[in-house]
């Protein structure tokens, strides 16, 4: 393993993020400072309480897997999309590094970026509301293992893409639906049964579902459940990194 | 002299046929500087780009200091510098950080006076800490050449150095490379100016369509391809020329006082004893002679268009 090459990448993505840190910090408290206010504040107070847990702290884990997601896949998607986009992408072709460490150096550095911004928005809510994290390995588990996950489909999404257009087609059309349907803002024991039975396929649901476990210790589907859904993502999406891997599938001619 | 760079019948054919290399067989001493000359699309950039990584071979072998490109592609990479033709850099990040990263794809550590050195050498010290966005057009191109000499390359590839350059850094960069030849790097530029090839290489290669013409020292592929031309002057113009002078092929200029004799410098008799004989015997008063080789332009347009090989 060229573990230089790996840190080489990684310092270099990551000092695009320490460029614009200001941005990088105040954005997600901004956002998240606003979702309290409309949900937390003007629909929580009609609420009360979810599952015994007032709806405010409710919705934090489903408002830090919502950024945590968006942002991997847009890091690690433009990450590699803007070599190629630029042309820079000959150099890292014509190093001594396989696509591996590539992979390494470039989700390692999205999901380190969105990582940083689950925990400000983690922060930022204990202004707003009491939080209780009842699990803090299982918390931070599935925290690391969703940015890294969605770290990894956003650079499949960065090497598929040919443009702009389609570098924002996934996350727009597919991952904010699925997000917004995950149970993000409610518990699925809120929808009419029929609802709750094709939630259930959305991967989402899992996700949000064992994070939100980890915080009040209740889950709409088993916490295993959970950590099979994530792990199984995970496994799909290095499946894919390693097809490509194999076939140069639109990075070597 | 050593071979540092081994090219045994190298292919590279597109799905949709097209074929770019046909079988390209090439040996690159160790310290020379080789010049591939070849018009757009003559696979020259394909040729680079398949040594270096970017493009995978369909056939052929290459080696780099006994280093296979695919097989033991870690070894051989790590002594290749490559320096694009297209300007490919990060706008936004500085010229220091942009050049560090390349030194630690390549595995090296960091070592600040070693990029300290190339970038004083390449006049860019005093932009370390400038975005590239910053830079001018030539700047950036040194940012390239700085990239690809972080790692310490043995041999470097210039992918059309000058293209789009003012002759001031053109004259800038040829005396880079003489630098870098004095430093004993290989380098193998592939370029469209004549008069780079000229100026700088040791050996001149000629590839069209994907096929390698000839690859020659440059000194004896001007002697041998070279055609030398007399010019006779006359101190007197004269309306046509003498039909005792027709067998030698000559052809008169628009004033009509310098005769242009071409020859061969290889052939067995030039004929120059012969022309100036009969010049003077059909009574031509000779003002000056003077000689003049052909340029390797003209050996290599003559060369693509098929007429002399």
């Amino acid at each position: 393993m060229n573990w230089t090459a790996i840190a080489a990448i990684y310092r270099f993505e990551m000092s695009r993020f320490f460029r614009t840190l200001a941005q990088s910090f105040f954005s997600p408290v901004l956002s998240t400072s606003l979702y309290f206010v409309v949900f937390g504040t003007a629909i929580g107070s009609r609420i009360q309480e979810v599952e015994g847990v007032s709806y405010g702290a409710f919705i934090v884990p489903g408002l830090i897997m919502l950024s945590v997601v968006m942002l991997s896949i847009s890091n690690a998607s433009f990450g590699i999309y803007f070599p190629k986009f630029l042309g820079t992408i000959y150099e890292l072709l014509s190093a001594p590094v396989n696509f591996f460490e590539i992979v390494i150096g470039y989700v390692g550095a999205a999901a380190t970026k969105a990582l940083f911004v689950g925990l400000v928005i983690l922060a930022t809510a204990t202004f707003f509301v009491d939080i209780r994290i009842e699990h803090p390995f299982a918390m931070a588990a599935f925290l690391i293992l969703s940015c890294l996950s969605f770290s990894l489909l956003g650079f499949i999404i960065g090497i598929w893409a040919s443009n702009f257009e389609q570098m924002s087609l996934v996350p727009q059309l597919v991952v904010t639906p699925l997000i917004f349907l995950g149970g993000t803002f409610y518990s699925i024991s809120m929808l009419p049964p029929l609802w709750q039975t094709i939630t259930l396929f959305n991967p989402v649901v899992y996700l949000i579902s064992g994070f939100r476990w980890s915080f009040y210790g209740s889950a709409d589907v088993p916490i295993v459940l959970s950590l099979l859904a994530i792990l199984a993502f995970t496994g799909l999406c290095l499946a894919v990194i390693g097809w490509i891997f194999k076939t140069g599938w639109r990075i070597r001619s | 002299m050593t071979t540092i760079l081994s090219i045994r019948d190298l292919r590279k054919s597109y799905a949709d046929g097209f074929e770019a290399l046909k079988g390209v067989s090439l040996d690159i001493e160790e310290g020379e500087i080789l010049a591939l000359l070849g018009p757009n699309g003559a696979g020259k950039t394909t040729l680079i780009s398949t040594i270096c990584g970017i493009t995978t071979p369909s056939s052929g072998e290459v080696t780099v200091g006994g280093h296979d490109i695919q097989t033991d592609y870690r070894a051989a990479r790590r002594m290749i510098g490559l320096v694009p033709q297209e300007i490919a850099l990060e706008p936004f990040e500085n010229v220091w950080n942009t050049v560090r990263l390349s030194r630690g794809l390549f595995g090296l550590g960091k070592d600040n006076a070693r990029i300290e050195e190339t970038l004083r050498k390449l006049s860019l010290w005093d932009k370390r800490n400038n975005a590239i966005k910053e830079l001018s057009g030539g700047m950036k191109r040194r940012v390239l050449i700085a990239k690809a000499l972080a790692h310490e390359p043995r041999v470097l590839f210039l992918d059309e150095p000058t293209a789009g350059v003012d002759v001031e850094l053109r004259k800038d960069m040829w005396e880079i490379v003489a630098e870098l030849k004095r430093d004993g790097v290989t380098i193998i530029l592939t370029t469209h100016y004549i008069e780079e090839a000229e100026a700088i290489a040791d050996r001149v290669g000629v590839i069209d369509k994907g096929e390698l013409l000839l690859v020659q020292d440059k000194e004896t592929l001007m002697a041998q391809m070279g055609k030398k031309q007399i010019e006779v002057m006359l101190s007197e113009p004269i309306a046509q020329i003498p039909d005792s002078l027709a067998l030698h092929n000559l052809t008169l200029n628009g004033v009509g006082d310098v005769l242009v004799y071409t020859y061969d410098t290889h052939a067995d008799r030039t004929g120059i004893t012969t022309l100036l004989n009969d010049v003077s015997q059909a009574g031509l008063v000779l003002r000056d002679v003077q000689t003049r080789q052909s340029s390797l332009e003209e050996i290599f347009v003559n060369l693509v268009s098929g007429e002399t090989v």
